[in-house]
């Protein structure tokens, strides 16, 4: 049963609609993305303790819940719909992620504690100024340093970069490709959030000047954790995205029903209502990805791959696209700071590109489509 | 009486199926059988050949049947939508005569609604039935009537009253299409198939009691019917597949697919074939072109999210929950998709594209394809109205305005088609 979400996970996702509707609504978006630090962690630690976001998917030995993606899919998706700012997508996915895949027994229990308890927020560093989302742009190397591992390069785009306390960093090694961590305050790492144009996620350029590092993982042997983990951040990405594309679509409805022109609601028109038409069924049709897909990483199915890159293709379609509807229905409002559609516009167009675009997804789904 | 679970009923079809079903049987003979046990339509009224129980324990008897590879009562074809319409709103006089013989696959029936002038707008049908003497007597065209010519019964949609507004001036008749006032002619289509029928009135007769429902009623009626189109339109034209089984019955159900398939087996082309793209692109080499694994891409994709809304759907649907968006989603979806597969086969055939019949690739299969995708989104509600059905009846937007509501029908333009 891939798509019946039990009753406990619908009760779960509404208590956190709720939540979210309530601590974030888009006047406090609105104050977050203004700062430099993109969110406030005070307040992140508030919501986030109160349903016990990041420790979803961390297993119970590690001080988190064990549950599925389909549950943490329900947080992404929730999270999309209200436009949180919070270093979620890089704590809970990317760098627990990371971890997760590749760590040791002894680094998980090191790493995933704090992560799950709320204490420690982190990211993953892993595109350079090459713009690469696969492993093959890393040039960022790690050499052994008077008995100590030690970066040195640079890495660029990392969510949430400027403000993480833990980096996961990938590097090559003399063994081969391998995964670091890194403190977020290491002597000899310098941070430089960069200027974003969805000031609701912020990204940072690292420079790494001989910072000490600790391996995750075995040294070398990172291809396969690190893979894995693109998989399931493009999984978690689509369902994040299809929350936003639904919020707009309906927004942009509701405008539809009450801004009247020619004596009517402009949703009285046909142009309007074939619109709307399309947008539900593109907006439904990536629900429908980005669920099957959190489901098939569940199962472990042969075609998760395929499923996770076709999953996120879909989403970065349909919210782009949803977008750019929205803002035409609203017309000349829509193109204003004052509105929020551009908010969301601006969130569909960096998801969009986040860990590669539809066609670069589309090409893998492809490469890894099932015989 | 027991509860009714699932296992229950799984076990007392076992047994009753072990006890008796056999290959021997005339296929008649063993669905008469099946009626009287209630085992052929589970859902049905107990006083009509069912047992009453829940639609969604129907697979689970389905299953048992598949098992042993019992066959079950006649369902494809119009059939099945006649006797979901005569359970609803015919008389009992109605149901004895006619539900029997649609069970047994016996009688051929078919559905007269659209008309040269009302395609998206049925209840514009200005086919006339006039009551003269004793009887009602019928004179107009209708359209795209599926096995018209070998059709024993026509769902019949005529305007019986021109004083009244559109939609209350119609009536819905049951109409004997062996008399000499019925005449059928194939209408060919731009894919060189003849599926479709056109049928001409002149004179026909229909006695007072094969009129369904009350005089005026007609369009009620006829959104039985058409929900229930809308909702099997996939089951209605599933494949049936022949068993290759051993057994006179089987060899009679093998002829009653074949003949009832025959006016569909082109549609697979018209759904654009999505499931050949790979093959064909590894085949012509074409899977190396990057543009062209976009495309291909692009069809795959939306075709998996397509299928999977449809299991969304599906679920809810299972669980007794309300069914979300997603399900009004599914016609539309595939014929946006049988578009983009049509364009992604042009490409892969290259100036074979060019070609028809036994001279092009896969004997023609493959140009079949390209002249058959457009009625995808015409067919069954054009994708207009079936926006205009998403965004009115989903998304709940206003209605439109029409001109033809709050008059007298006799005063509506309208087509001036014969």
């Amino acid at each position: 049963m891939k798509f019946s979400f039990s009753s406990e996970q619908e009760e779960f996702r509404s208590n956190l609609r709720r939540l979210l509707a309530d601590r974030s609504p888009t006047k406090e978006v609105r104050r977050l993305m203004e700062t430099d630090q993109g969110y406030e962690r005070n307040g992140w630690r508030a919501i986030n303790t109160a349903l016990g976001l990041t420790a979803i998917r961390i297993p119970e030995a590690y001080g988190g819940y064990g549950l599925s993606f389909g549950d943490q899919c329900i947080v992404l998706e929730e999270m999309g719909r209200a436009l949180l700012c919070a270093p979620y997508f890089a704590t809970a996915v990317l760098a627990a992620g990371a971890v997760m895949n590749a760590g040791t027994e002894a680094e998980k229990q090191a790493l995933l504690p704090g992560i799950a308890a709320g204490e420690t927020t982190a990211t993953f560093a892993w595109v350079e100024n090459n713009g690469r989302w696969d492993a093959e742009g890393t040039a960022l190397t790690a050499t052994a340093e008077s008995g100590e591992i030690v970066l040195n390069g640079h890495k660029s785009y990392v969510v949430d970069g400027h403000t993480a306390d833990l980096i996961v960093v990938l590097a090559r090694a003399p063994q081969g490709l391998s995964l670091f961590t890194v403190d977020g305050n290491a002597p000899g790492l310098t941070r430089r959030a960069l200027k974003s144009m969805d000031p609701t996620r912020k990204f940072a350029r690292l420079e790494l000047n001989r910072v000490a590092a600790r391996p995750l993982g075995t040294a070398g042997g990172a291809a396969a954790p690190f893979a894995r983990t693109m998989v399931e951040a493009a999984v978690c990405l689509a369902n994040e995205m299809v929350g936003g594309a639904d919020r707009l679509r309906e927004d942009a409805l509701a405008y539809a029903m009450m801004r009247m022109q020619f004596g009517k609601p402009i949703a009285s028109f046909q142009s309007m209502k074939h619109k709307q038409a399309d947008m539900l069924l593109e907006v439904e049709l990536a629900k429908s990805a980005a669920y099957y897909a959190a489901a098939s990483l569940d199962d472990g199915d042969d075609d998760a791959v395929a499923n996770a890159y076709l999953a996120k293709a879909c989403a970065s379609d349909a919210y782009m696209q949803t977008a750019i509807h929205a803002v035409q229905i609203h017309g000349g409002i829509g193109f204003t700071w004052d509105n929020d559609t551009h908010l969301w516009f601006k969130r569909a167009k960096s998801s969009e590109v986040l860990l590669g675009d539809p066609n670069y997804h589309r090409e893998l789904m492809l490469q890894n489509w099932p015989a | 009486m027991t509860e009714i679970s699932e296992d229950t009923v799984r076990a007392e079809v076992r047994a009753w199926l072990k006890a008796n079903w056999s290959p021997d049987y005339g296929l008649v003979e063993w669905r008469l059988k099946l009626a009287e046990s209630g085992w052929g339509v589970p859902h049905w009224p107990s006083r009509w050949y069912g047992r009453e129980l829940p639609v969604g324990l129907v697979p689970v008897i389905e299953e048992e049947f598949k098992r042993i590879g019992a066959i079950g009562v006649a369902k494809v074809g119009i059939r099945t939508l006649a006797a979901a319409t005569i359970l609803e709103h015919g008389t009992d006089w109605q149901k004895e005569k006619f539900l029997l013989r649609i069970l047994t696959g016996e009688d051929i029936w078919c559905q007269l609604f659209s008309e040269p002038g009302s395609g998206s707008d049925v209840a514009g049908a200005v086919t006339r039935a006039e009551f003269r003497g004793n009887q009602w007597v019928v004179n107009g065209q209708k359209v795209w009537t599926t096995s018209a010519h070998k059709a024993h019964w026509g769902l019949l949609l005529a305007r019986t009253d021109w004083d009244q507004p559109k939609h209350r001036g119609l009536s819905y008749f049951i109409i004997d299409m062996k008399q000499p006032g019925v005449t059928v002619q194939p209408l060919r289509q731009m894919n060189g198939y003849a599926s479709f029928n056109q049928v001409f009135f002149t004179d026909a007769k229909v006695e007072p009691e094969f009129l369904v429902s009350d005089v005026g009623n007609g369009w009620a009626v006829t959104t039985t019917t058409l929900m229930h189109e809308r909702r099997g339109a996939d089951a209605l034209r599933s494949w049936a597949i022949p068993s290759d089984k051993p057994g006179r019955i089987y060899e009679e159900e093998c002829e009653e697919i074949r003949t009832t398939m025959e006016p569909y087996k082109w549609y697979p082309q018209r759904a654009g074939r999505v499931d050949l793209i790979l093959e064909r692109a590894w085949a012509t080499g074409k899977i190396n072109d990057p543009v062209l694994r976009q495309e291909i891409a692009k069809v795959l994709a939306m075709s998996k999210a397509a299928e999977w809304t449809a299991r969304r759907a599906r679920t809810a649907q299972e669980q007794g929950r309300p069914q979300g968006p997603e399900g009004s989603l599914g016609k539309l979806a595939s014929s946006i998709i049988a578009r983009a597969a049509a364009r992604v086969h042009t490409s892969l055939l290259g100036p074979d594209a060019l070609l028809t019949g036994d001279e092009g690739p896969m004997s023609g299969l493959l140009a079949e394809i390209l002249v058959s995708v457009p009625a995808s989104s015409i067919a069954g509600g054009t994708d207009e109205i079936q926006r205009n059905i998403i965004s009115e009846r989903v998304l709940k937007m206003p209605r439109e305005r029409t001109g033809d509501t709050d008059k007298p029908f006799k005063d509506v333009p309208r087509n001036t088609v014969a």
